[in-house]
């Protein structure tokens, strides 16, 4: 691995919402921390000049839902493989959802995780403690130690807490520490066997549908809770135009609360999935284009202030069954900053709020030191061409997990280079 | 929605997974050839050798005496070599996946494989996943389809109502739960049919129904009102454990057919049930076996359309 030595980022087009900076510059990088743009620093000399002439330079993205699968679901990936492929995502933070096996609810694991990232050294893997022990609903894991241990965040992850009581003191006992609680909205009993939205297309399909109510009804009880503790809350995953709206409600009555979306919920809907394609199985369900439009417009509106790429790889046979036993999810590692690219082409959104919403946004939201490229932050950079033009071939993944209902679509823009504490960790070939 | 896997490239049907998507010329020539067949089937010797030299392969993963036996005795008619299978859930889930019990048997030359499955979507999984000159039939995938039941629904409606664009049809029950239904509304709807009524209380109505084509009633009465052809449909009993129904008598009251209750259709309108029947739950005895019930044709037109479908898929010229 390359040291953190001196580099020079040459005549890139500098977007860092975090200071209002959009212009073309130089960036100058040294012992892992970024020292200036524009001029040359007194005594810098560069180890490695990088050109990024006609192209973007920002912060490293921030992911706030990444699964790596290790330990415990090695057969599908391992934090070795899904570190290789946030470097050529250009994703140079990730969280790490509790459900890994074991479950991150000792500090001893949460330790782990962190340490085992830094060893790899090609992205920051920040863990999710679990809320409650072994996610298990009942009682609540030491968040405090957890926290000490490195949980920027504490989540249920997709176990519902059905009891009502347990969410509250959970809270409670979150917001003592003022630690932030994120929540995955999705009431068990209205899900039922459900795998995909419920409406035209699941009537038509035979497959059981998964009503909106089931995510908005435990938003709605979930806000009343955090309106009463006061907890810093994140809802993880939103996927219906109702939960936008509850979500920005809460908001302008004074509630502490952030929500963020999968990138595949601003491309895709239920329609996609078609006849039974398994790729197009993930959790919350893809919901309708009326719904999709919606979170599209919350984006753009900074209502929602974090895209992630909810990345789940699988091994192929986890897809290769009837659609209802297909395993949800999307290795989204590679594909999150092409597909937010997708959005600024298409006028959705501009530039400026899609990099917001893939760096300082997330960063904002855990309260992290991430996602800036001012003076003195540890440099974790992106860089990418806009223009690269290429149909996605999943293929050429690095991560382990190739599914993808992106197989083929043409996009544009490609990561050229990543930097993360100071060192190159990813250049295009 | 891309069902155009059920077509070859040169538009010969190759398999027959849903009505949804199909051309109305596909499901005309299904009833044209089945007549066919109907009218051999009185006959003293009932074999026919288009099928010869051709294995066929029912693979029940989920049980039924009925559709099985029908879709063997078509096959055997036809002079197909027919094997039996019902591989037991158990089988299935010690890492041998549905595939492989595809690929292993795919590599004994079945030709036509008859697939059953308590998952929707199965048979289109194994469609997609066969090589081109091996023929999937779906004989009921979870929620989603039943295309055969449907085709000798229709087969039947036809035998007894005449021409579609002239009738009401009315289907009562579990839409909800029911592949039976889906498939009969897109066949109605493909052949023309002048109106498509589905009665239900709302718990066992699928979301956005309407969508498909269909004018949904919550009254039986109203539903039935002036319809020339009733389908009712079979109801779980284990239904009411899980709160989609009060009580089997409350259900019976409000939905069941009965004398009374069918007066309400047109004069002449004629009763259908894919089986096994419920009697005093969805119908009552008096009703399923009385002048107006053609359950027991529905049965017979079984083997004729399971026929007709063997012959388009497998034969060489009786498809056009």
């Amino acid at each position: 691995m390359a040291e953190a030595g001196n580099i020079h980022i040459r005549g890139g087009r500098i977007i860092d919402p975090q200071n209002n900076v959009d212009s073309v510059d130089d960036l100058f990088i040294s012992q892992g921390r970024i020292v200036a743009t524009g001029k040359v620093p007194d005594g810098f000399t560069a180890d490695e000049t990088i050109n990024a002439e006609n192209q973007v330079v920002c912060a490293g993205l921030v992911d706030l839902s990444v699964r790596m699968r290790e330990p415990g679901l090695e057969y599908k990936a391992t934090l070795k493989s899904e570190s290789a492929a946030a470097a050529a995502g250009g994703i140079t933070t990730c969280c790490c959802p509790p459900d890994t096996k074991p479950i991150i609810d000792t500090p001893a694991m949460a330790n782990m995780l962190t340490h085992r990232g830094v060893e790899i050294g090609l992205t920051q893997v920040l863990p999710v403690g679990a809320l409650t022990t072994e996610l298990g609903g009942v009682m609540l894991s030491d968040m405090f130690a957890l926290s000490q241990a490195g949980c920027v965040a504490f989540s249920n992850a997709d176990t519902p807490i059905t009891n009502t009581l347990v969410i509250r003191r959970a809270m409670e006992y979150a917001s003592s520490f003022d630690l932030l609680v994120i929540l995955h909205a999705n009431d068990p009993w209205l899900t039922d066997d459900g795998c995909m939205h419920e409406g035209e297309i699941s009537t038509r399909l035979g497959l059981s549908g998964i009503p909106e109510a089931s995510e908005t009804a435990i938003i709605a009880r979930d806000l009343a809770l955090i309106e009463q503790t006061g907890v810093k809350a994140h809802f993880a995953r939103i996927s219906c135009a109702r939960s936008v709206d509850l979500i920005v409600q809460a908001r302008e009555r004074g509630l502490k609360v952030t929500a963020d979306v999968a990138i595949h919920h601003l491309h895709l809907t239920d329609f996609d999935v078609g006849s039974f394609n398994s790729l197009c199985r993930v959790m919350p369900p893809l919901r309708s284009e009326r719904d999709k439009d919606r979170l599209r417009q919350a984006v753009a509106a900074g209502e929602i202030q974090a895209i992630c790429s909810d990345h789940q790889p699988h091994e192929k046979d986890a897809k290769l069954a009837a659609f209802s036993e297909a395993e949800p999810g999307i290795s989204g590692l590679e594909t999150l900053l092409p597909l937010g690219l997708k959005l600024v082409d298409e006028d959705i959104i501009g530039m400026n709020t899609l990099i917001s919403s893939l760096t300082s946004g997330p960063a904002s939201v855990l309260g992290i030191n991430a996602g800036d490229l001012g003076p003195g932050k540890q440099a974790d950079v992106c860089i990418f061409d806009p223009e690269s033009e290429y149909l996605l071939d999943s293929s050429k993944f690095l991560s382990r997990g190739r599914n993808t209902p992106f197989q083929n679509w043409p996009l544009r823009g490609r990561v050229s280079h990543t930097i993360h504490a100071g060192r190159l960790v990813y250049s295009v070939k | 929605m891309s069902q155009n896997i059920q077509y070859t490239g040169n538009g010969k049907l190759r398999h027959f997974l849903t009505i949804d998507g199909l051309r109305k010329e596909t499901l005309e020539q299904i009833l044209v050839t089945a007549e066919k067949f109907t009218q051999f089937g009185q006959r003293d010797i009932k074999k026919l050798p288009l099928l010869r030299g051709h294995t066929v392969v029912n693979l029940f993963f989920e049980n039924s005496s009925r559709t099985r036996t029908t879709f063997e005795i078509a096959a055997k008619r036809l002079s197909a070599d027919v094997i039996n299978l019902n591989p037991t859930t158990s089988s299935t889930s010690k890492g041998e996946t549905l595939l492989d019990t595809v690929n292993i048997l795919e590599a004994m030359h079945t030709d036509l494989f008859v697939i059953r499955h308590a998952k929707s979507g199965v048979a289109e999984l194994i469609a997609a996943h066969v090589p081109d000159h091996v023929h999937i039939i779906n004989a009921g995938d979870g929620q989603h389809a039943h295309p055969t039941q449907a085709m000798l629904d229709m087969f039947t409606i036809q035998q007894y109502k005449g021409p579609f664009h002239k009738l009401r049809i009315a289907i009562v029950g579990d839409i909800l739960h029911s592949r039976v239904a889906r498939s009969q509304i897109h066949a109605l709807n493909t052949l023309g049919a002048h109106e498509i009524r589905v009665v239900a209380p709302n718990s066992l109505l699928p979301a956005q129904i309407e969508r498909l084509g269909v004018h949904s009633y919550t009254d039986l009465s109203q539903g039935l009102d002036g319809v020339d052809v009733v389908m009712m449909l079979r109801l779980q009993k284990e239904r009411m454990h899980n709160a989609y129904l009060p009580s089997e008598q409350e259900y019976f009251n409000l939905y069941g057919l009965t004398t009374e209750s069918l007066a309400a259709a047109a004069d002449d309108a004629i009763v259908m049930h894919p089986g096994p029947i419920n009697r005093g739950l969805e119908i009552s005895s008096e009703v399923a076996d009385g002048p107006r019930s053609v359950i027991l044709p529905q049965v017979t037109n079984g083997i004729a359309i399971r026929m007709a479908v063997m012959a388009m898929i497998l034969g060489g010229e009786s498809n056009g």
